[in-house]
């Protein structure tokens, strides 16, 4: 009767956990490809307006990016909440945004110098007070290629 | 001797140090958001004799201090805005050498003459108009301009199965091979022209108050 031995009963097969580093390296791999290192630590609440008449923004390297905002909570101290601008790593005044725009602009390759494009990275709270500010400015070096970098969405999403 | 089987390595933690790196990538992920309205802005020398436009050939959009909406004067809702701006633009009202063959508007004679020489639209803001609507108020201006460069691209080029929108982002995609480009800048450059992006941005109005 040993043929007919009963089955232990009761505990269950281990489950085979080697394909678990199969999938962890696929969802690693996505990370690592969709992963893009900021070059700047934000010092601003940068939360950016929606708009879906969007179009992409040039390659990396055409683009000098100007940031403006309310200062991030932890630095509301220091600075105080109105918005400021920030350039790089600190915050500047609307005066210092053109020798920006020219430092930037001879800092890249001289076959781009002519095709890049300002991106504003405005929160959405700014007053337009400060942007028209930027605009004179950038005017003025005559940067006139500007886009106003904005989150995919409907544009009902903007009022309230 | 006898040949020794080489052990086998312990792959048990592989699965370990791969969830640390996933972590890692995880934690300093930013999906950088690089897609924006593109706009230009005007130069600074001021021009010596400013054109003379006739007011009937603007669409003057105001948003005023209190994010409210003024089209040709009188007080809007940002969802009409883009049918208003449409009905601007293809109106279409000209005669002689200023007719729009291809417009479809109602030709009145009170609105604009023709899109491609002589429709402006232009948006004023405020000091103290919020950057939120005031993106939405572009928005909805680029929209109408979208809306009828795809009218005018569909019915230009029926069996290229694309409207102006997807036209340009295949034609701004870098994938897109040399050829296929050529071909589609003419067909892109003629409904430009049919509806040039004549927006103007007045500088702010109450500079100092």
């Amino acid at each position: 009767m040993s043929k007919f031995k009963k089955k232990k009963g009761g505990e269950s097969p281990a489950i085979n956990t080697a394909s678990l580093p199969d999938i962890v390296f696929m969802l690693l791999f996505f990370f690592m490809v969709a992963t893009v290192m900021r070059d700047s630590t934000l010092l601003i609440v940068n939360k950016l307006p929606s708009a879906d008449q969007i179009e992409k923004l040039d390659k990396k390297d055409r683009v000098m990016y100007i940031y403006a905002g309310k200062p991030s909570s932890r630095y509301v101290d220091k600075y105080g909440s109105t918005a400021r601008i920030q350039l790089n790593d600190k915050f500047a005044t609307v005066s210092e945004v053109g020798a920006f725009i020219l430092a930037e602009r001879a800092s890249k390759r001289q076959e781009l110098q002519n095709v890049l494009t300002t991106a504003l990275k405005v929160d959405s709270e700014t007053k337009m007070g400060l942007i028209q500010d930027i605009k004179q400015e950038l005017r003025k070096v005559s940067a006139l290629k500007i886009n106003y970098t904005t989150r995919v969405g409907d544009y009902t999403q903007n009022i309230n | 001797m006898a040949k020794r089987a080489a052990p086998e390595v312990n792959a048990g933690s592989m699965a370990d140090i791969a969830f640390l790196l996933l972590i890692f990538f995880l934690v300093t992920t930013t999906i950088e958001t690089d897609s924006g309205l593109n706009r230009k802005l005007p130069p600074m020398e001021d021009q010596v004799d400013p054109p003379i436009i006739r007011q009937k050939n603007i669409f003057t959009v105001l948003v005023s201090k209190n994010d409210q909406l003024l089209v040709e004067e009188e007080l809007a809702d940002i969802k009409d805005l883009r049918a208003l701006a449409v009905e601007f633009l293809d109106n279409g009202a000209g005669v002689g050498d200023e007719a729009c063959d291809y417009c479809q508007g109602k030709r009145d004679e009170t609105s604009s003459d023709n899109p491609h020489t002589k429709a402006i639209i232009s948006l004023k803001s405020d000091r103290e108009t919020s950057y939120k609507v005031y993106i939405a108020v572009q928005n909805e201006l680029v929209a109408a301009y979208n809306e009828l460069r795809n009218r005018e691209f569909s019915r230009l080029n029926p069996n290229l199965g694309l409207n102006y929108v997807e036209a340009q982002k295949k034609y701004d995609d870098p994938r897109t091979s040399e050829n296929d480009r050529e071909e589609l800048k003419p067909k892109l450059d003629v409904v430009k022209q049919m509806y040039p992006q004549k927006l103007s941005e007045a500088e702010s109005s109450s500079k100092s108050s």
